[in-house]
């Protein structure tokens, strides 16, 4: 078997001091495919932004390593690290922030089609960037002059996509791309990155809260509380029938029009729901396997 | 309906503009039933927070609210409320929460003396019986009693979010009315606290009027809904007919927006 394109080997950070310091994520472990999308999905506080960044080389881990396509990561510099954050691009929770108010969606491109792809030559620069904005199902000839605050959340959010895929990058990381846009817009860039997904072949890793959306775009899930994953595998085994406390919260408290609060049942207790929290913040390195694709760390 | 503590009628609200005005509210009309939890859904745009700034009278210019227009709450015509009335009308019977609610605690002042603002504002009572209250305030929303001597950075979001709420119900206000209150928290805790208010409502018997842009949430919460699109109310009605058998496209076109735990989407 090839090794995956990105894999957490047992990866630890902690911000601040070793002593009193804050324990962001505590031996994570996951493997992310070419063609496949892995939904790290945890509240505020869990940790799956950390892991986004480490897989960004912005943090270096604690302890552990970062491996792309098996070969450790941390040691890449100067054009080794270039080269990596070539092939692994990221968009951006905010889509408000992340694209300079100053320059034009054409700049935009342009900048990153320069930097990452020295085959396309000056002249045939603005043809990509039609090339890049149809692909994401924008009008090249309405948006190229535009400017960032000319468009509306959820087209920056796809000029965000096209700037990401116009550097051919292998692995697309996504932290919370739709949680600041209207829900009207939120399937379309959904379906967006599903397709993308599929056609260019991206390991595509989705981080968010929300783990309806994570069933939408992902085959893979990892659910994080605390730092640490707390229950992996194949996302409709892990959804229809979660092995640990912890996911099992998480999923009752989804919003699901079939449960009325009205209903005793569907009511969730809140004195269980500490336990439950102090349960799963205990360090647990006792693995529990659930099935074929499907695991949990023990009770 | 007379016994309807809200009642807006032919609500028509615009926000003017040097050379056109934007119609944000087209003659909507809804009541609200004593101890009901009536819900305004939409998408961003569609005039649900302007209804709920008109109903407060926090609506400002350039929002107008156009002739022909009422809000009647226990059967006192809101609109037409002098300044003093207001104040008097403002927490005792409308009080309000805010996504950002959560923001609005001040953060220099300890937790108490936040709740003894509004109270001696109100009834005019005394430190010792405005802390009996907050004591009792805080209780009802799960918080410590003690813990009222702290100051707001001493909580987390989803606490100082539940401190907003307890100082709303302080005065025992007829309506609540919330701008997608839990949005900016987990879901977890979004269901705690709203699962809270809900028994609130049953014990205390005040109204909600419920803003979210969350269907699926909405009818879990919502006696009956409203659907807005573009400034009209397109549909309204008992949560579980919004939800099983939708008769406005818009209604159809919104449940199908939202991802399913199941797999595929609501719709």
């Amino acid at each position: 078997m090839n090794a995956p394109l990105l894999r957490f080997d047992n990866v630890n950070k902690v911000f601040g001091s070793p002593a009193g310091g804050v324990h962001a994520a505590r031996a994570v472990n996951f493997s992310l495919h070419s063609g496949r999308a892995l939904a790290l999905v945890g509240e505020s506080g869990s940790g799956k932004t950390t892991c986004a960044r480490m897989a960004m080389l912005e943090y270096l881990p604690s302890g552990g390593q970062v491996l792309f396509k098996g070969e450790p990561t941390a040691a890449r510099r100067g054009r080794d690290l270039a080269a990596y954050r070539q092939a692994v691009q990221m968009i951006f929770q905010d889509p408000f922030a992340s694209l300079n108010p100053a320059h034009t969606i054409a700049y935009h491109l342009k900048r990153t089609l320069r930097l990452h792809r020295p085959d396309i030559r000056s002249a045939d620069l603005d043809a990509a960037v039609e090339e890049q904005l149809a692909g994401v199902k924008l009008d090249p000839a309405l948006v190229t002059p535009k400017y960032p605050h000319e468009l509306s959340g959820g087209q920056r959010q796809r000029v965000n996509i096209a700037r990401a895929l116009s550097a051919r990058p292998q692995i697309l990381v996504a932290d919370e791309p739709t949680s600041m846009l209207d829900v009207s817009v939120r399937l379309g860039v959904l379906n967006l990155l599903n397709e993308m997904k599929t056609k260019r072949n991206l390991g595509l890793l989705y981080i968010t809260h929300d783990i309806a959306t994570a069933r939408y775009v992902a085959e893979d899930i990892a659910v994080m509380y605390s730092g640490q994953i707390v229950e992996w595998g194949a996302c409709s085994a892990v959804i229809d029938n979660p092995q640990h406390p912890y996911t099992k919260l998480l999923l009752s408290a989804v919003p699901d029009p079939e449960r009325r609060f009205s209903d005793a049942a569907s009511r969730i207790d809140p004195s269980a729901v500490d336990a439950v929290r102090r349960m799963a913040a205990k360090e647990q390195s006792t693995i529990v396997k659930a099935g074929e694709n499907h695991f949990s760390l023990a009770i | 309906m007379s016994d309807a503590l809200l009642s807006v009628s032919n609500l028509t609200i615009d926000y003017i503009g040097a050379e056109t005005d934007f119609r944000a509210v087209d003659d909507v009309s809804f009541d609200v039933a004593p101890g009901e939890v009536f819900g305004l859904a939409g998408e961003s745009g569609c005039g649900k927070s302007t209804i709920a700034f008109a109903v407060s009278r926090l609506h400002a210019p350039p929002a107008l609210i156009r002739k022909g227009s009422q809000i009647r709450l226990a059967g006192r015509d809101v609109l037409r409320l002098n300044r003093k009335d207001l104040a008097d009308f403002r927490w005792r019977e409308v009080a309000m929460v805010f996504q950002s609610a959560m923001n609005s605690l001040n953060p220099v002042l300890r937790i108490e003396e936040q709740f003894y603002d509004v109270l001696r504002t109100h009834t005019g009572c005394t430190r010792n019986e405005a802390r009996a209250r907050t004591a009792e305030m805080l209780k009802l929303v799960d918080i410590k009693p003690e813990r009222m001597r702290d100051y707001p950075h001493q909580f987390s979001g989803g606490m100082r979010q539940r401190i907003v709420i307890a100082i709303c119900l302080a005065l025992d206000p007829k309506l609540v009315v919330m701008d997608e209150p839990t949005t900016a928290l987990d879901v977890v805790v979004q269901r705690e606290i709203l699962q809270r208010i809900d028994e609130l409502r049953r014990q205390r018997g005040f109204s909600v009027l419920f803003i979210t842009h969350d269907l699926g949430l909405m009818v879990q919460f919502c006696d009956r809904i409203g659907v807005m699109l573009s400034g009209k109310m397109v549909e309204q009605g008992p949560s579980e007919a919004i939800f099983r058998a939708p008769q406005h496209d818009y209604t159809k076109r919104l449940w199908a927006s939202f991802p399913s735990l199941k797999g595929g989407v609501l719709g």
